[in-house]
């Protein structure tokens, strides 16, 4: 049977990316040992009372989980552009938009889910109140797929550059900043017993808004970036 | 015996495919080619020649769309080309310098992905495409443990895919062996033979048929 069309191609990039993922294994735990060891040191580096660990713990764990995504973005394009896999994607008849997007939730699914999933464990180390637990995974399930596309943007526009490292933290940081306020500060409100309706429909917003806009922003710096 | 070598003439003229008019480039401030033009008709192959360094990627890089020139027009079937033109880029395979293949993945996969991305394919005509290759004994095993030549015959393969009516091939040659060189070759005059054609550089005699291979200069 001849398979294509644009939902085969997307589910093939991203079949393809997620298999490139397991097969290094080595850059798919990166991340979430990162993320993992950053929230071990701090109760052993700053204090181990649960009621002072709290406090901070929200903003602890989503520093972590910002810093670790954007530790994992260079890889994102950086392979498809070294080896001239990124030319093939760019020149498919099909839009590049949607098969950036491939890419970025590939991404997502390989850095951002593992964060996820190990954050329950997290938040009971770093003593989170369990009222606060269930809005920490919520603002996390909602920012860091608002991490990735953003970052898309960065790395698309830095892949074609020699050390773009430095230039991507500076040019994507300051875009991280609304999500990581309105993340941490509903897992402050919820554990005062605040709700926290209003910063995870921001939340939501900011996702809906890079959903649509970074792909299409990402594939023009691409566009850039390979000419 | 006249009329037989008469017969080929009296075919109606080739149709012109692909026409380029006016192409200017700039590479940083050092101008590369000015007022370029070309034509490539059905069943023809033409072939860039020049020098190291004198933009014969950038010209075929211009042709595929990756590279904006500085001016002139680019013509598919008589209709000016748009920036990434899905109909065009339907009937364009690329092969560039770097092969695209990923080296953790065998060559079934790689192909798998790159036919995806632009016609698909099914499983038995990848296998074809492959064996043609003589890569029917690798199709399975991780390319990181292909020679280079074999990793070329990787990207190679899916030019016969789809059913494409221009190949634009950068140094298709590379680090191919003979019996490599005389495989592509082949798929070249079968893919003129089915009215394609093909722009391509290479730095090794391509020893096509005369008439239906053409050739320009970039250095002049």
């Amino acid at each position: 049977m001849t398979s294509h069309g644009l939902g085969h191609a997307f589910l093939s990039l991203l079949r393809r990316d997620l298999l490139l993922a397991v097969r290094n294994r080595g850059e798919l735990v990166n991340p979430l040992l990162f993320y993992v060891i950053v929230a071990t040191l701090f109760p052993l580096g700053v204090t181990s009372d649960p009621e002072t660990l709290a406090t901070m713990a929200a903003g602890v764990l989503w520093i972590a989980a910002l810093l670790a995504t954007l530790l994992s973005l260079d890889s994102l394009f950086r392979s498809d552009f070294d080896d001239g896999s990124l030319e093939l994607i760019m020149l498919s008849p099909y839009p590049s938009t949607l098969l950036v997007l491939a890419k970025v939730v590939a991404h997502w699914m390989v850095t951002g889910l593992p964060l996820l999933l190990a954050t329950p464990l997290l938040a009971v180390l770093m003593a989170v109140p369990d009222d606060a637990r269930a809005t920490l995974w919520l603002t996390l399930a909602l920012g860091t797929p608002v991490l990735s596309l953003v970052g898309a943007i960065g790395v698309a526009l830095t892949v074609g550059l020699r050390r773009g490292g430095a230039l991507l933290s500076l040019l994507v940081l300051p875009l991280y900043v609304p999500v990581l306020i309105f993340g941490a500060n509903a897992v402050a409100a919820s554990a005062a017993g605040l709700p926290v309706t209003g910063q995870l429909y921001m939340l939501s917003a900011l996702l809906v808004l890079a959903l649509s806009l970074a792909p299409v922003a990402a594939a023009a710096a691409l566009r850039i970036s390979i000419d | 015996m006249t009329q037989a070598h008469e017969a080929p003439a009296q075919r109606p003229a080739p149709e012109s495919l692909l026409a380029a008019a006016g192409l200017t480039c700039f590479r940083g401030d050092r101008l590369l080619f000015r007022d370029l033009s070309l034509s490539v008709n059905a069943g023809q192959a033409l072939e860039v020649r020049g020098p190291n360094g004198c933009g014969k990627t950038t010209l075929l890089r211009i042709l595929c769309g990756l590279t904006l020139p500085e001016d002139g027009t680019i013509r598919w079937r008589g209709r000016v080309l748009r920036s990434h033109d899905p109909d065009y880029l339907r009937e364009l395979r690329y092969i560039g310098h770097s092969d695209g293949v990923k080296l953790a993945l065998s060559p079934r996969e790689n192909l798998a992905i790159a036919v995806a991305l632009d016609s698909g394919a099914d499983e038995a005509e990848l296998e074809a495409a492959l064996a043609c290759l003589d890569l029917a004994d690798f199709m399975d095993v991780p390319c990181r443990t292909l020679s280079a030549g074999q990793r070329r015959r990787v990207g190679l393969a899916r030019l016969t895919l789809g059913g494409a009516r221009l190949w634009l091939l950068d140094e298709p040659f590379t680090a191919l062996d003979r019996s490599g060189i005389e495989a592509v070759r082949a798929l070249i005059e079968a893919h003129l033979d089915g009215d394609g054609c093909a722009v391509l550089t290479s730095h090794q005699p391509i020893n096509l048929d005369a008439g239906r291979s053409a050739s320009i200069d970039l250095a002049s």
